[in-house]
């Protein structure tokens, strides 16, 4: 009876064999699929139940981990919820996370690679492992001013500090508290989660980086930057600048806003570009073309997303406009569309003698022992204009905020640089109001972009000079300020 | 012919004691480690539960110095290991639960089983001094075991549980009797099977090319395969029924020595399985689950659905290739984490490298109780021992293949690791026989005179080994070699020192 019975115990081997090799496919080969199931609450788990870091801005956490003694051991909690809201993002169990909550998850939650170490010395030492804090480069000033400027009007505001890209201000209006979601109660959570998505403006998606808006009349700063930037044209050059333009190819035409002139037939660019004169950029744009007007464009940051580390989508310009469709985009009408985010960068790049920064939010990250695990370093991104260009824009966009279109930017004791915008979007909607600027504008110190959905309160009457310009001037004032 | 040398077999007590140490170390060890991952400290109590744990064990490692002194000195402390770990585990478990409220507490009760579990091992080694003696019950063991079986179908003490009635309760007492009817019928299939091999493996007629056995010598068994069909469709009970069915099998190859029978005993078991995967909706669900586990309609089913098989799999997938590490995990998110999927939650804390140091273990015992059967002298041993070990490889294969989606998941607990008493008790007391057998198996013989070749060999040679002879031996040994057909059967040479 020994043949069976080694037969039998061979066979008794290999059933071992092969639960080691399905062990092997369930934990090794299969476990990153199923580590990722949207179904596994044991990576939510894994997550909640530790130390979160928090996101500091100016020293303060504006959002942290709180010890609480529920099935998860920790809550997380957002101090001025509402106005950081566009910065943090969420994070809940329910509804899982946005902005920097989940872009600098892996810093948050002590995963990251830059912090390899710290969880190595976790391990060795017993300790419970515990996230990095990551420190924002936001200015609670310029936050809350461009906060209370935008008060209940739906918009966005982003200021830069120009010659680093770090980002001062980030708002998107309307906003939303963080905390509603972030609550353990499941129920609550979701709740909260539709109701913000069935709310007006929707406040889940920040206007300053998630969403496009044609930029308006603060395109034409891309486009005389494509002229200046072509050699043929000067601060001094004339153009024509008729009442009415007819367009090539159609029946279509240009007007100015208000229906008049511009002061003059012809004018010099800075001079349109000072009143903002339609018909006049609309020619040069044509005169140009739409390749250099692009290519002008993706040098200021259209056409390609960044991540600050938040997620920001791209800005365009047409692929392949005809002759009428470019002279509309020339004036920032047409297919041309911008965040809010990609107008401030604009106004950063020509405060910075046309070298663009990086745009970034995160200044460092600290592990729990206080040791910097990673500091942003300032990065060139383009060059977007040559200084002798970002000289004569300086010089043209002084002249619309000390007579021209943006007076209401004016700040006493500085001189501002700066344009409007007002961009029509549909027959029956009041247009968008728009303002780009920056200051002081010898050493400029912060570069902003104001958007005002629809007009705000001013609706049909609203111009980018009369709505956002004082939004603009009160962020500009607190980041000088402090 | 050489002179020979009086032939010295270490009896391997002193290994034992060195391996039980290591056995121990490795449960209190999973112990103090749970208290360190749950509360940060070393649990107070873990002096006196290393005591108790070393005290059971070593009362068991002298009972064998005493009753059984050439067992093999592995078996016992891969199963000391096993129990200690599993152990560690359900308390473990038994910390998540009691963070969340009205959950049954499992780790104390468990204890009390295995103290159970190890006294009756023991006195199966001290009443117990030859194996042979079971041969005589060999009839009384399959009615045991159809009684068994029945148990839980009679109303009062049969009890439903999610659907499975394959428990008994008297009182606050109850337990699964299917763990301790394999016990009952490996004894019946090895009594039955070393007297009727050879009529069941030569009789009969020929049907396209496999040998038939006669009517009259399949009747006991197929008494026993109907019972055990009796399970699949009375107590609904996948599990037992496949654990029983597995057994037959093997025991009738062994015995037989045919493959035919295994390849007519699949496809029996494969039709059998067919049938009620068309009949029976529950049955149905399980390969359902199996095939399409991750399908979200499969998942959300509340009833019959893959959640708890997949939530398995979620727990064995974070562990990865190391582990959370003892109480880092959540085991608890799984149901039943403590008894039928306690090796997903192993698998999640310990990782793949412990899971498969687990597995090792069930393979050095599995082996070690296959090594007795090859190294016993009688047929019935054999059958016996190599059931038995056979038995606990099966079972294992059955619950961690489920869980780990190897072959459909159907409800049974992991040997030595599970929390169950009724499986603890019958583990430990296949152990303990196994114990005994591989005692019988390693003693040296104490004929140390060379024969000469033409010497026959002198009455009463092959139980003289017997310390007590007038201990009645359950067959007169003329029997055995009137019946030992196969040459390499019951052939006592192996073990008389310099015979050639």
């Amino acid at each position: 009876m020994n043949t069976p019975l080694r037969r039998v115990a061979t066979v008794m081997l290999v059933m071992f064999l092969a639960l080691m090799a399905s062990a092997t496919w369930v934990q090794y080969v299969q476990a990153p699929s199923l580590n990722a199931d949207s179904r596994n609450v044991r990576t939510l788990y894994r997550e909640f139940g530790n130390a979160r870091g928090p996101i500091v801005v100016a020293g303060a956490a504006v959002a942290q981990s709180v010890k609480v003694d529920d099935s998860f051991g920790y809550q997380r909690q957002y101090t001025d919820g509402e106005l950081y809201s566009a910065v943090t993002g969420y994070y809940s169990i329910v509804n899982g996370s946005s902005q920097l909550e989940k872009a600098a998850n892996d810093q948050l939650t002590g995963r990251g690679d830059q912090l390899f170490f710290s969880r190595l010395r976790d391990l060795v030492t017993g300790r419970k492992p515990e996230g990095a804090a990551v420190e924002t480069t936001i200015l609670p000033a310029a936050q809350k001013a461009a906060r209370d400027g935008l008060g209940d009007q739906q918009g966005a505001v982003v200021a830069i500090e120009p010659s680093t890209g770090r980002i001062l201000a980030m708002v998107s209006t309307p906003g939303f508290d963080p905390n509603a979601l972030a609550t353990h109660s499941s129920g609550d959570a979701a709740k909260a989660y539709q109701d913000l998505l069935a709310a007006d403006g929707n406040p889940l998606r920040s206007n300053a980086t998630l969403e496009i808006y044609p930029p308006g009349s603060t395109f034409k700063l891309v486009t005389a930057a494509a002229a200046l930037e072509s050699g043929a044209y000067d601060e001094d050059s004339e153009l024509p600048a008729p009442v009415r333009l007819d367009l090539p190819q159609t029946s279509a035409t240009i007007g100015n806003f208000g229906g008049g002139g511009c002061g003059g037939d012809p004018i010099t660019l800075a001079d349109a570009l000072r009143v903002s004169c339609n018909t006049a950029f609309a020619q040069l744009g044509m005169d140009l073309g739409a390749d250099a007007l692009r290519e002008q464009a993706e040098r200021f940051g259209f056409d390609s997303s960044l991540t600050i580390p938040v997620p920001v989508v791209a800005s365009r310009f047409p692929q392949d406009p005809n002759a009428p469709q470019t002279a509309q985009s020339a004036i920032g009408q047409f297919d041309v569309a911008a965040t809010p985010l990609q107008m401030a960068m604009v106004a950063a790049a020509i405060a910075n003698d046309g070298r663009l920064m990086r745009p970034y939010l995160v200044e460092r990250v600290r592990a729990a022992d206080l040791s910097v695990v990673a500091q942003t370093e300032p990065e060139l991104l383009s060059t977007a204009v040559s200084p002798g260009t970002a000289a004569q824009l300086t010089d043209m966009m002084i002249g619309v905020v000390s007579s021209g279109s943006g007076t209401a930017a004016k700040i006493p004791g500085v001189q501002v640089a700066g344009k409007t915008g007002t961009a029509q979007t549909t027959d029956e909607a009041a247009p968008h109001a728009w303002f780009t600027a920056f200051a002081p504008a010898q050493l400029p110190q912060v570069a902003v972009a104001v958007l005002v959905e629809h007009g705000g309160s001013a609706g049909s009457e609203a111009t980018g000079g009369r709505v956002a310009a004082p939004i603009a001037r009160a962020v500009i004032q607190a980041v000088l300020d402090s | 012919m050489a002179t020979v040398e009086p032939h010295r077999v270490r009896s391997g007590r002193g290994t034992e004691l060195g391996l039980l140490v290591l056995a121990l170390a490795i449960g209190v060890g999973a112990y103090a480690l749970v208290g360190v991952g749950t509360e940060g400290d070393v649990p107070p109590d873990v002096l006196g539960y290393g005591a108790g744990l070393a005290g059971l064990a070593l009362a068991l490692h002298l009972v064998l110095r005493w009753r059984a002194p050439f067992a093999d000195p592995v078996i016992l402390p891969t199963t000391v290991a096993l129990n200690g770990v599993g152990l560690a585990m359900i308390y473990r478990i038994d910390v998540a639960y009691r963070a969340k409220e009205g959950h049954e507490l499992f780790a104390a009760k468990q204890l009390l089983w295995t103290t159970i579990g190890v006294g009756l091992a023991a006195l199966v080694l001290i009443l117990l001094r030859d194996h042979r003696t079971l041969r005589r019950y060999t009839y009384t063991a399959m009615v045991v075991a159809l009684v068994l079986l029945a148990l839980p179908l009679v109303p009062g003490i049969g009890t439903s549980i999610y659907g499975a009635r394959i428990w008994i309760r008297v009182g606050a007492f109850s337990m699964q009797p299917a763990e301790f009817a394999k016990l009952a019928l490996a004894v019946f299939f090895a009594g039955y099977l070393v007297t009727h091999r050879d009529t069941l493996a030569l009789a009969g007629s020929r049907f396209a090319g496999l040998q038939l056995p006669r009517a009259r010598d399949l009747g006991p068994i197929l008494v026993v395969w109907a019972g055990s069909i009796g399970v699949l469709i009375f107590q609904r009970d996948l599990g037992t029924s496949l654990l029983l069915f597995g057994l037959f099998v093997a025991m009738l190859y062994l015995a037989t020595e045919r493959l035919s029978w295994v390849v007519l005993g699949l496809l029996m078991f494969a039709g059998g399985a067919a049938l009620a995967a068309s009949v029976f909706a529950h049955v149905a669900a399980r390969f359902d689950v199996w095939l399409n586990a991750m399908d979200p309609d499969v998942y959300d089913k509340f009833v019959g659905g893959s959640g708890q098989l997949v939530r398995g799999l979620f727990g064995m997938a974070s562990g990865g290739l190391f582990g959370t590490g003892w109480g880092e995990g959540r085991p608890d998110l799984v149901t039943f984490a403590e008894s039928d999927f306690i090796v997903a939650s192993l698998g999640e804390e310990l990782g793949l490298t412990g899971l498969i140091a687990l597995l090792m273990l069930y393979v050095i015992l599995t082996q070690r109780g296959m090594r007795a059967a090859i190294g016993v002298r009688d047929g019935f041993g054999k059958l016996l021992a190599g059931g038995l070990a056979f038995v606990v490889a099966w079972q294992c294969f059955v619950v961690v293949g489920g869980v780990t989606r190897l072959i459909p998941l159907t409800g049974l607990t992991t040997p030595f690791l599970a929390y169950g008493g009724s499986s603890l008790l019958a583990n430990w007391v296949i152990v303990a026989l196994l114990l005994r057998i591989s005692d019988d198996a390693r003693r040296p013989a104490p004929a140390a005179r060379g024969l000469r070749p033409d010497e026959p060999l002198p009455p009463g040679l092959l139980d003289a080994h017997d310390d007590e002879p007038d201990d009645a031996q359950p067959m007169p040994v003329p029997y055995e070699h009137a019946v030992g057909a196969a040459p390499d059967d019951d052939n006592p040479t192996q073990r008389i020192g310099g015979l050639s």
